[in-house]
């Protein structure tokens, strides 16, 4: 179709006033348009490209460029392998992963650092092979640990520079419209990939499932994607989610979850109206489970739930006992329900959730929070990154995030884990300074943090056998003695950011 | 040796599992019953004897009471099993498949031995015995009453419907009678009675029936295979708050007749008895172990006290 510029008098110095170019033509200034509009059984518009390997090179990417991708499909992600499997053998080199967290699946990873295509990571979290080679020494760069609310923030601020994002998911349509909750590799919130599709300088889709356009309601949208690739699956199921978070049958973590839930009770913080975040671990889903019966007990609603939402906390959102669910990860099948068939179960994205450097994320304003812990010390200072053997096993996630924003912070962990003591005079690595950690509840006794003499009289009150940590640490000491230490290397293998950016704490390779 | 405590709940522990021998203590049942009989197989019997006897001297088990189930004087254990227990001094040792007074005193006679080849008073160790056949139902009372040292006794219902050529049933119809004349036996000798094991777990519909049963029969408590049965065994025979009140007012009355120097006592116009004021104190030990009196549970008003 010809381009009619328009043949009227336009004096130049209005465009100079205007500081305009003049009109060329309504076609020539816009990209993503369709210029034949003659017939009907042409190919619609759409961002399909047919292959990864003809993605990446539309997308330009190259050596030293950073990469991200998210892990809403958990253990069932496929695509991070998919992408990188394909970049490396188009010989592409020295690329910065940047990924929201990584799991066991990732071991073909190491395979890619050692040919060199990757040369940097920042991530949450790591496990598995991948995270032992790496705490053996793998990576010539230490690797960076963040929160989620700090990633959302190095990528806001520009600090992580996102070059091509490769974003999984269960559903788009062919013009980039896509979402978490539906299609065969379903994930629910996509709320750590909206984060990349807003700043990453190209967003490719990847999907399994190509929906009628309009896919609304829409997580990422249209305007945020430059590209779309359409593979057999994005992700496995079962690896995605289990069916529905199981409570745990270990008397240990009932018993763990059962003064948890107390503690919310006689805290003080337990009144009409609260909000709350739970994990998703054995104890932390028995707490959300005793807690529903003081709440039906005294007749207390929370108006809201955050997080990472389970099975359980939608339960008690369709009971009608939280009012709304803010969700930046669902983390099984009755949750990836409910955030499509609930009006008030919204996805969030990580920046909303947990940015500290944002006009005000979610954090702030929850008044009670659960959280685990692999190590605590006598300050109440957290590792949930590495193990007792000091390698890396875990994730930063929003742990530190939602330790000081909430109004209440309380860690559960069983006072012995395998052989090893939870309280410890000094543990590994810090991941959340013990100044923003409220309470510890153990199987063995409950500690409350000095700065909070309040919190620690109310439990008291309420019969919770409140004890001095260092008493717990002693208790443990006894019971599991005092392991040798752990011999650690010189060289640094990965670099904990605390969630303002500033560096928090290293961690070392350990000694084969 | 107390044989007035609180014993509602008595958690069985393999004798052999490290772990759970090392974590009986957090779930604050009253006893705690580490097993050297059937959970342990022959070939296990020697180091969970050692297992039982290093955790006995070590750990603490913050009061609560500790029991051991030996194995019968008929196996090739059981005189071991007393020569090492007495040494590691639980509280109670308990012997299974009891069928007449004379298995309870032969085992106390070596018990006796024992403590004062240790150095140990004797009667230092409790006993108590569970009785797991037709026979031993029988001769129940000359059992209950056949040592000093008895603490209680209690019934094992799987030998017994077995041996009386039934099985268990829900309703438990099978074993009432047993059930009935361990209580009975037990009440009339002075001693506590416990009832046996309920097995399936992921019943628990089921186990609360058959608390309520024996709480409602007069028994003082129950084994329990896992730490997940506690809290029931325990609510059940927790005390309503009207128990507790009555409780409460006969105690009181009890303190201002003496302070009057009266020697007849009444509340709300009724003469209070010995009996009475037994199961008042009875109520409110288990209203306390229930936390039950100072406080009413977090759902009534701690939160703003």
């Amino acid at each position: 179709m010809p381009d009619n510029p328009v043949n009227h008098e336009i004096p130049d110095e209005i465009l100079s006033a205007f500081d305009r170019k003049l009109f060329s033509g309504a076609y020539s200034n816009t990209p993503h348009i369709r210029i034949d509009k003659g017939n009907r059984s042409l190919p619609r518009l759409n961002k399909i490209v047919d292959t990864i390997e003809q993605v990446v090179i539309k997308t330009g990417l190259s050596d030293g460029m950073t990469i991200s991708f998210h892990h809403h499909f958990r253990g069932g992600d496929k695509v991070i392998n998919m992408v990188m499997d394909v970049i490396s053998h188009m010989g592409i080199k020295n690329l910065t992963l940047a990924a929201s967290s990584l799991t066991t699946v990732h071991s073909p990873l190491v395979g890619h650092i050692k040919s060199g295509t990757i040369s940097r990571i920042c991530t949450s979290g790591i496990r598995g092979e991948l995270a032992d080679e790496i705490s053996a020494g793998l990576m010539d760069h230490p690797i960076l640990i963040h929160s989620h609310g700090g990633r959302a923030r190095a990528i806001e601020t520009g600090k992580i520079k996102i070059d091509v994002a490769f974003l999984g998911v269960p559903t788009c349509d062919v013009y980039g419209n896509a979402n978490g909750y539906t299609g065969a590799s379903a994930c629910g919130s996509l709320g750590y990939a909206k984060v990349d599709a807003h700043f990453a300088r190209k967003v490719v889709l990847i999907t399994d499932t190509i929906a009628e356009y309009p896919n609304t309601p829409f997580s990422i949208h249209q305007d945020q994607v430059d590209y779309i690739v359409v593979v057999d699956q994005v992700g496995d199921p079962k690896g995605i989610s289990s069916g529905a978070t199981r409570l745990t049958k270990n008397p240990r973590d009932i018993l763990i979850g059962s003064l948890a839930a107390k503690v919310i009770a006689c805290s003080g913080y337990f009144e009409d109206g609260f909000s709350l975040q739970t994990g998703s671990g054995g104890a932390s889903l028995v707490t959300t489970k005793f807690l529903r019966e003081y709440m039906e007990q005294q007749n207390i609603r929370a108006n809201w739930a955050l997080g990472g939402i389970t099975a359980q906390m939608v339960k008690l959102h369709e009971d009608g006992l939280i009012k709304r669910l803010l969700d930046v990860q669902s983390f099984d099948q009755e949750a990836i329900r409910s955030i499509g068939e609930n009006r008030y179960h919204s996805e969030i994205d990580a920046s909303y959730y947990a940015n500290p450097l944002n006009k005000g994320c979610a954090v702030n304003k929850i008044n009670v929070v659960v959280l685990s812990a692999l190590e605590i010390d006598t300050e109440f200072n957290v590792n949930v990154l590495t193990g007792s053997d000091g390698v890396l096993r875990g994730a930063s996630g929003g742990h530190s995030d939602t330790a000081i924003g909430s109004g209440l912070s309380i860690v559960v962990a069983p006072l012995i884990r395998g052989r090893s003591a939870t309280v410890v005079d000094q543990i590994k690595t810090v991941i959340t300074p013990g100044s923003t950690i409220d309470v510890l509840v153990t199987d063995r006794g409950i500690a409350v943090n000095p700065r909070r003499p309040q919190v620690a009289e109310q439990l008291r009150r309420c019969k919770l056998p409140v004890i001095p940590i260092s008493e717990l640490k002693e208790k443990a000491q006894k019971l599991a003695g005092v392991p040798e230490p752990i011999i650690f290397e010189k060289k640094i293998v990965a670099v904990v950011e605390y969630r303002d950016g500033t560096i928090l704490d290293v961690v070392r390779q350990v000694q084969a | 040796m107390d044989r007035t405590r609180l014993r509602r709940s008595m958690l069985y522990v393999p004798g052999n599992n490290a772990g759970m021998i090392r974590d009986a203590a957090i779930y604050h049942s009253d006893s705690i019953m580490f097993d050297l009989e059937d959970s342990v197989a022959y070939r296990q019997k020697d180091a969970a004897r050692m297992l039982v006897f290093q955790n006995l001297r070590t750990l603490d088990f913050e009061g609560i009471e500790t029991v051991v189930r030996i194995n019968g004087l008929d196996t090739p254990y059981g005189r071991e099993d007393i020569r090492a227990m007495v040494k590691a001094r639980p509280d109670i040792i308990r012997l299974p498949k009891t069928d007449c007074a004379q298995d309870v005193q032969e085992v106390e006679k070596l018990i006796e031995i024992e403590e004062r080849k240790n150095g140990m008073p004797v009667g230092t160790i409790g006993m108590m015995a569970a009785i797991e056949s037709p026979l031993g139902v029988i001769n129940a009372y000359s059992i209950a009453t056949s040592s000093d040292r008895l603490i209680g006794i209690a019934i094992g219902a799987e030998d017994y419907v077995t041996a009386m050529k039934t099985a268990r049933s829900a309703s438990g119809v099978e074993i009432l009678y047993a059930r009935s004349a361990i209580v009975t036996a037990a009440r009339a000798a002075g001693i506590c009675a416990f009832d046996t094991v309920y097995s399936d777990l992921n019943n628990e519909e089921g186990f609360e029936a058959e608390v309520r049963l024996i709480k409602q029969l007069g028994f003082d408590g129950k084994s329990i295979i896992s730490p997940r049965q506690i809290k029931l065994v325990h609510d059940v025979f927790a005390p309503n708050g009207k128990e507790i009140a009555f409780a409460e007012r006969v105690i009181e009355a009890i303190e201002e007749a003496k302070a009057k120097g009266s020697g007849v006592i009444a509340v709300n116009g009724k003469m209070i008895d010995k009996p009475i004021v037994e199961r008042a104190i009875s109520t409110l030990e288990r209203a306390d172990a229930a936390g039950l009196r100072d406080y009413s549970s977090p759902a009534e008003g701690v939160l703003h006290a």
